[in-house]
């Protein structure tokens, strides 16, 4: 591995880390808003133990997601310093725009959503953790149209003096395609693992045997909540597919490991290849389905679709030299794993609400072991969508435009970037496990008592575990 | 030759002086309630009154800081790009420190133990030092300049970074932020504690006075012939010294005028830098003027219309939170039992 390996290496490292946090903060955000809506309009303190109840993973989520998103934004200037001089015209804006419009939002309206429970008037103190949600979203379209930017620049010249590139118009990069696309798809998946958190952590309780009334209230949000988010990311994610084609049709094809053009395309179920970059086409053994590709690609039985030697070889002409296409069996797998996810969840929350229909939810255990799962299908799928797209756009780091090889630091060397990725996995890994086990932790104590019930005289509200309210 | 910067360009010099500035005042002072952590408490509901009173806000306060590194970022690439991997090993050290100062907070009281709690509060006093110290040494080196050659690229190791000048640089901001941190904790609470924050202003304070001092002597004679850095200067040093008497004025005259200093100290790193982004000590030459390391004039026109828009609006709901929270924390808030739910219901007789 090489210096610009490791600067990559790293990169990924802390961005995959950081989006564990920012999906869960951003859905639990909105559903400790809808709980707490509910309260205040229903005066049902049901809602209110489900706000409290939830509102402590969202704040150890979010703790988490805060602190590492710093490294997020001061990392592009320490290992990519040549990116940042290239892009800093474009790249900039959108990001300097999240943290004045989104971050000081969020920010601010947290610590008053904390420490403003009894203090501010209710209303004031809901609009709060509504700001919380709405800055979390505006923060996630920011950076959205940042790397969609990335995926497919727009409204930019390239400037002959410097040799970067500038802006010309802000709309263009604001209401770029991609990122109309992308943020909804993002952002309903960030909703699903919100969702899906709030189902396994509830299931987790059934299983332990606590039959709290604010579970029961939390799953049967959860769940139609979860399926609406899941689905609605998927017809966007399919979307995105299709403008893929046409944006970055190498990344369609390394998806699909379509080596070559043809009318008529079979559709890979499973496939092995040598991991090489490019396997194509004697190294790769596909189990695949006759056309389907072409139904679902093209919504025709003998549709074209391009493959990545024809592809490599158009691209060739309009870049010169050099090989663009990304690593095929990443592309491959992550696309599926991503895709494998969601119909996983898709089918939790789906199976969850046929059983309460019929009144079945709370005894199966059956679906409450599956629900379980609801831990880690969302940060894989989140990971996988990650990785595909970022991996997908390689050689370049802005397509067409700016490669990977040429935007790392030239003064940056191998020992640093080993020394400061060793120090992010080490914190990391505590910040990890701290907050995972502080999860647990809340997860089995579950929410406070219903009123009136036996175990309420054992564990008054101001028992020692009240240390361990929202406010530190 | 670069032209000289123009209006846009100097508009954001400015304005990324003004967040520099937001941001030592507002994250210094909780730099220095987080050392005061464990320089203060003699008890856990000492510990807490002192997390509380910077609890609400830390988080917002340290957003001056992304949005800082925002605005270079999309102002100024060529200075973001310079700055940030040439003090890459620094900028790490800076950035674990907040990231552990900032899980602290969270950390600390979800789990009840004696063991628990003391490791979470040296965490928070040791990384609020060594941020408060690191910003120090940041800005120094900034002034002083850095060895850097064609393409503004710097080649510095960090012990390059730890000359002393940087030092004194960092021992000014290590103190002062200290002392700001005890004004401000004493203007915000009472009783016991709010006597020993006082008395650990009156013992810190001198010696932060001195720090400055002595740092702007140092900046005045490296900058030598220049006006504006002379005058700046000069004013820091009679502000600084003017700290230890101001306590008679009253607490909010103190800290008053410690975010006054603080306030000075960064226009005049910014007075000094002026009209480079970072300067080179290899060469005259190798200067990244503000010129060469800026956006074009479409993207500045198009970030000052957004901060004209949001900036206030920031301001408006970050005082506010200020505001809301504006009460004084007594111990005998935090006796019976430890909720702050609980608290506020008792004081304020809102409902939760």
């Amino acid at each position: 591995m090489n210096t610009l390996d490791f600067a990559r290496l790293q990169f990924a490292v802390t961005t995959l880390f950081h989006f564990i946090f920012v999906p869960m903060s951003i859905g639990l955000a909105l559903f400790v808003a809808i709980c707490q809506t509910r309260w205040y309009l229903s005066g049902d303190e049901t809602w209110l133990r489900a706000t409290r109840f939830w509102g402590k993973f969202l704040l150890i989520s979010m703790a988490i997601g805060v602190v590492t998103g710093i490294v997020q934004e001061f990392q592009f200037g320490m290992n990519w310093s040549l990116y940042s001089r290239y892009v800093g015209d474009i790249f900039g804006a959108p990001l300097a725009m999240e943290g004045l419009i989104a971050f000081f939002m969020e920010s601010t309206f947290v610590g008053l959503w904390i420490f403003g429970w009894g203090r501010l008037p209710r209303k004031w103190h809901l609009a709060s953790i509504w700001l919380v949600a709405i800055g979390t979203v505006l923060s996630a379209y920011f950076i959205l149209a940042a790397n969609s930017w990335m995926q497919h620049p727009v409204g930019y010249e390239i400037n002959h003096a410097t040799g970067h590139a500038q802006l010309t118009n802000i709309f263009s990069v604001l209401f770029n395609s991609t990122v109309l696309l992308a943020f909804p798809h993002t952002i309903l998946g960030a909703f699903t693992t919100g969702g899906m958190l709030v189902v396994a952590v509830s299931a987790f309780l059934w299983l332990r045997g606590n039959r709290n009334a604010v579970i029961t209230r939390s799953m049967r949000l959860a769940l139609p909540f979860t399926l609406a988010a899941v689905l609605a990311t998927m017809a966007f994610g399919d979307g995105q597919g299709r403008l893929m084609v046409d944006q970055q049709p190498m990344k369609m094809a390394a998806a699909e490991a379509v080596c070559n053009s043809g009318h008529g395309q079979s559709f890979s179920i499973f496939s092995v290849a040598g991991f090489t970059t490019n396997p194509c086409p004697n190294n790769i053994t596909s189990i695949r389905i006759p056309h389907l590709l072409s139904l679902i690609e093209d919504l025709s039985w003998g549709g074209n679709i391009r493959g990545i030697d024809q592809i490599q070889a158009a691209e060739r002409k309009q870049f010169g030299p050099g090989n663009y296409v990304p690593p095929v069996g990443v592309e491959y797998w992550s696309f599926r794993l991503m895709i494998g996810a969601g119909v996983l969840m898709m089918v939790i929350s789906l199976g969850g609400i046929w059983l309460e229909r019929r009144r079945r939810l709370e005894v199966s255990r059956r679906f409450q072991r599956l629900a379980l799962l609801g831990l880690v299908l969302p940060i894989l799928a989140n990971w996988t969508g990650w990785i595909f797209t970022e991996v997908g756009r390689q050689p370049w780091v802005v397509f067409g435009l700016l490669k990977t090889s040429q935007a790392n630091s030239p003064n940056v060397g191998t020992g640093d970037i080993v020394f400061t990725l060793a120090g992010y996995i080490v914190l990391y890994g505590v910040l990890i496990a701290i907050g995972a086990w502080l999860m647990l932790k809340e997860a089995k104590h579950g929410p406070e008592p219903d009123p009136g019930d036996q175990g309420a005289g054992e564990q008054p509200p101001n028992a020692p575990h009240s240390e361990l309210v929202l406010a530190y | 030759m670069h032209p000289d910067p123009t209006f846009l360009q100097v508009l954001w010099f400015v304005l990324i002086g003004v967040l520099w500035a937001g941001y030592f005042i507002l994250e210094g002072f909780d730099f220095g309630v987080g050392m005061l952590v464990k320089l203060l408490a003699r008890d856990r509901v000492d510990t807490r009154m002192i997390i509380h009173t910077i609890g609400p806000v830390w988080d917002g306060n340290e957003v001056w800081l992304l949005v800082a590194g925002g605005a270079t970022f999309a102002a100024f690439p060529g200075w973001y790009a310079a700055a940030f991997s040439g003090f890459y090993l620094a900028l790490f050290l800076v950035l674990a420190a907040l990231i552990l100062r900032g899980v602290s907070f969270e950390f600390w009281g979800k789990h009840d133990s004696a063991g628990w709690r003391a490791t979470w509060e040296w965490v928070v006093a040791i990384s609020s030092a060594v941020a408060a110290l690191l910003f120090g040494v940041a800005w120094a080196n900034f002034i002083h300049g850095v060895p850097m050659g064609a393409g503004n690229v710097v080649h510095a190791s960090l012990w390059d970074l730890l000359h002393p000048y940087a030092l004194l640089g960092g021992l000014v901001t290590l103190s002062l932020f200290l002392t700001h941190g005890a004004n401000f904790l004493a203007l915000r609470v009472s009783g016991e504690l709010h006597e020993r924050a006082r008395v650990l202003s009156t013992r810190v304070e001198p010696l932060a006075a001195l720090l400055a001092v002595a740092f702007m002597i140092w900046t005045i004679a490296q900058q030598s012939g220049r006006g504006g850095v002379l005058v700046l200067a000069i004013l820091t040093a009679l502000a600084a010294l003017a700290i230890p008497f101001a306590r008679r004025a009253g607490e909010g005259v103190a800290f008053a005028l410690t975010s006054a200093v603080i306030t000075l100290l960064t226009v005049t790193f910014f007075v000094t830098l002026y009209p480079n982004a970072l300067p080179s000590t290899t060469g005259r030459a190798f200067d990244l003027t503000l010129s060469a390391a800026s956006s074009s004039h479409y993207t500045l026109v198009v970030m000052t219309i957004v901060s004209v828009i949001f900036v206030p609006i920031v301001l408006l709901y970050q005082g506010w939170t200020y505001w809301v929270f504006r009460h004084r924390l007594g111990r005998d808030d935090y006796e019976g039992p430890l909720n702050p739910i609980a608290v506020a219901e008792r004081k304020f007789g809102g409902s939760a």
